[in-house]
């Protein structure tokens, strides 16, 4: 398995793909916060490209990905080695590849200008949406047999969760006003792995704003460390829940 | 020459009639205190005393000498001033007691002119220093210590009911249920104090016109500061920092009218300053950095001017709860301001509406705070700013500053 890895990994670094992405995001990175003379801010234009752009990239490189390796996929499949093997070394090496990509290009800025919890959780949480993509990604492609479908597919569930999701959320609280949602919309929150990424960082940024009366029941969840560690789980079994099912389908899949 | 040479006189002879009493003990500092004449110096050495509900009713110098502890045991209070000009200076007043029918004090003076209370500490006292009725008085460089329980059962740091021209400089409250409290007070100064861990606010003021708080610093407390009912108020140089909680704010304004707000700095606070019912008030040279909502302007303010400010990093700029508002905003500096400057004279050729939608969204659905900072919220505030229609058309600034207004350094001794 190791060594499979390693060719996916040796793979997708000749691709060349990964290392312009990585630069574009050091650059993105070093100059929000060399323009931005508050940190704060810096931290914050960061956190919409977390939101919008890395899941972007994610998915739809993997899903491409995963398609130009199709034949190479076969070719290990008539080999003596299991299912399993195949499935989770390119998925293990996709991870490698993009989350190395997202830690130098955003990681190691943000530790470096600004190492406090905040950083790090900003950090932690990107690199989580990252992974949570990337399985969204190989789902999307074992369960569809051509490319541009899966590509659809993919963009269809990135847009969802970037963008579909907020505005449904909005018009529930819209049209619920009336009763008392602050139970609620915690549940929402838990169901979009960018809005749990999103609170989690918000929480550790604009904790004045927060702190308002519905802020409070938020503040009280997602402060304590029980919430920060059910919320750090429940981004991880956004990533595993995902792979498991894809890996389920792509087990019995006819190549 | 003649008058001159009289008045030296009566100096020498006052000099010479006044009486220096040397304390150690209770009961000397009792018997003192009955047999002393006006004007008299009762100096009082270092020791623990045990003493209650000690009054002073001539105008007498009290001295403590490297900080004698007068103790009440939680069992009353300690000086009860009832005359004018006593000064008292160089005590730690400790252990007054609580109850719900009278305010217990370390000091409570009443009805008294020229009293000045320095240099003394006060630890775990229901009120620290208690005015009442009492013109012209001083209280400088106090440490006011408390241990806060409910809000029922805490007294006050500083406590002044009606009075006039009262100075309050240079002291340090912390954790009483106000900091520093005025109710019918006018005419008074609060200078350099450092108010902070209150459990209600900092500083609460109701109906004391006339006033001037500079230089302060009010940190951390429960509610923040409170400014009620109040006209010709000035508050500058004033330092409101990290006032956090569902109902802090780092000014609370309710019917305030023709006062001055300039030069103040508002750091890290759920609201900045929160207005409601007042007018006419001015407001410039502050800056407002990283509150939730730096400045909340309900419905009912009207002919407020708020000028040359800056507003940075704040969650919210503005927040209000009205469609239509009567206020003037010029020359403030918004750092969410996305405007062009083309005639390069520092101001933006296209007006700045501080209100976003999101606000108001807010406002009417709190549970959409999950939704700060999303890409949906940013989409609509766009919106917004292209076709306002549910923000407040006429809560605008005309003429935005494209660079931060140079407003003079905050020098705050902490």
């Amino acid at each position: 398995m190791k060594k499979t890895i390693k060719y996916v990994v040796y793979d997708i670094i000749r691709n060349r793909f990964v290392i312009g992405y990585t630069l574009l995001l050091l650059l993105l990175s070093v100059s929000f916060f060399w323009f931005e003379a508050d940190p704060n801010k810096g931290l914050l234009s960061l956190l919409n490209i977390i939101l919008m752009v890395i899941p972007l990239v994610s998915v739809i490189f993997s899903t491409i990905h995963f398609y130009n390796s199709y034949e190479f996929i076969e070719l290990l499949s008539a080999q003596p080695m299991s299912r399993r093997t195949i499935y989770f070394s390119q998925f293990l090496g996709l991870c490698f590849s993009l989350g190395m990509a997202f830690l130098i290009g955003v990681g190691l800025p943000t530790l470096i200008f600004d190492g406090s919890m905040r950083g790090l959780t900003l950090v932690l949480g990107g690199l989580l949406i990252t992974l949570t993509l990337v399985a969204i990604a190989f789902l999307a492609s074992v369960i569809t047999k051509d490319k541009a479908k899966a590509i659809g597919v993919a963009l269809a569930v990135w847009f969802y969760l970037c963008i579909l999701y907020d505005g449904m959320v909005l018009m529930v609280l819209v049209n619920m006003a009336d009763y008392p949602m602050e139970k609620a919309s915690l549940v929402f929150s838990a169901l979009n792995p960018m809005d749990l990424a999103r609170i989690l960082v918000l929480m550790q940024l604009d904790v004045s704003a927060l702190m308002g009366i519905t802020g409070a029941v938020f503040q009280n969840f997602f402060s304590s460390t029980w919430g920060v560690f059910i919320s750090f789980v429940l981004l991880l079994l956004w990533v595993i829940t995902p792979v498991f099912f894809g890996y389920r389908i792509f087990s019995k899949k006819d190549l | 020459m003649k008058t001159l040479f009289i008045f030296f006189l009566l100096i020498l002879s006052q000099s010479a009639f006044c009486k220096n009493w040397s304390v150690k003990t209770v009961p000397e500092l009792q018997k003192a205190l009955l047999e002393s004449k006006a004007n008299d110096t009762i100096l009082v050495a270092k020791g623990n005393y045990k003493v209650l509900n000690l009054e002073i009713t001539k105008p007498l110098v009290m001295i403590g000498q490297n900080q004698p502890v007068l103790d009440a045991q939680y069992k009353g209070e300690i000086f009860i001033v009832k005359s004018g000009d006593v000064s008292i200076s160089g005590f730690k007043f400790i252990n007054v007691g609580e109850t719900s029918m009278i305010d217990w004090a370390g000091v409570k003076i009443l009805e008294s002119e020229n009293v000045k209370i320095f240099k003394n500490e006060f630890i775990n006292c229901y009120f620290g220093v208690y005015l009442s009725a009492s013109n012209k008085c001083l209280i400088e460089n106090n440490r006011i210590i408390g241990t806060p329980k409910e809000e029922q059962t805490t007294g006050n740091g500083i406590h002044a009911w009606k009075c006039d021209s009262i100075n309050i400089f240079n002291n340090y409250v912390e954790g009483h249920r106000d900091g520093i409290y005025f109710e019918f007070v006018t005419n008074s100064l609060i200078t350099n104090n450092l108010s902070t861990k209150n459990i209600r606010y900092g500083l609460h003021f109701m109906f004391s016109h006339y006033d001037t708080y500079t230089h302060n610093i009010f940190k951390k407390n429960g509610a923040g500061v409170a400014v009620m009912y109040t006209k010709h108020v000035t508050m500058k140089d004033n330092f409101f920092d990290s006032n956090w909680g569902g109902s802090a704010y780092g000014i609370l304004l309710k019917d305030i009218s023709d006062s001055d707000i300039e030069h103040n700095l508002f750091n890290s606070n759920t609201v900045g300053v929160y207005m409601e019912g007042c007018s006419r008030l001015k407001m410039q040279d502050n800056v407002f950095q990283k509150n939730g909502v730096g400045l909340r302007i309900q419905a009912n303010c009207d002919e407020n001017n708020i000028h040359h400010n800056n507003f940075m990093a704040n969650t919210f700029d503005i927040a209000t709860n009205g469609s239509v508002t009567f206020n003037y905003l010029n020359d403030n500096y918004w750092d969410k301001y996305e405007g062009y400057d083309l005639d390069h004279d520092g101001k933006g050729d296209i007006l700045y509406r501080p209100v976003s939608l999101f606000s108001t969204l807010i406002e009417r659905m709190p549970q959409a705070m999950i939704l700060l900072r999303s890409f949906t919220a940013t989409l609509l505030d766009k919106i917004e700013k292209i076709i306002p229609s549910l923000t407040p058309e006429n809560l605008k600034d005309d003429s935005p500053s494209m660079k931060p207004n140079a407003i003079k350094a905050f020098n705050f001794k902490v």
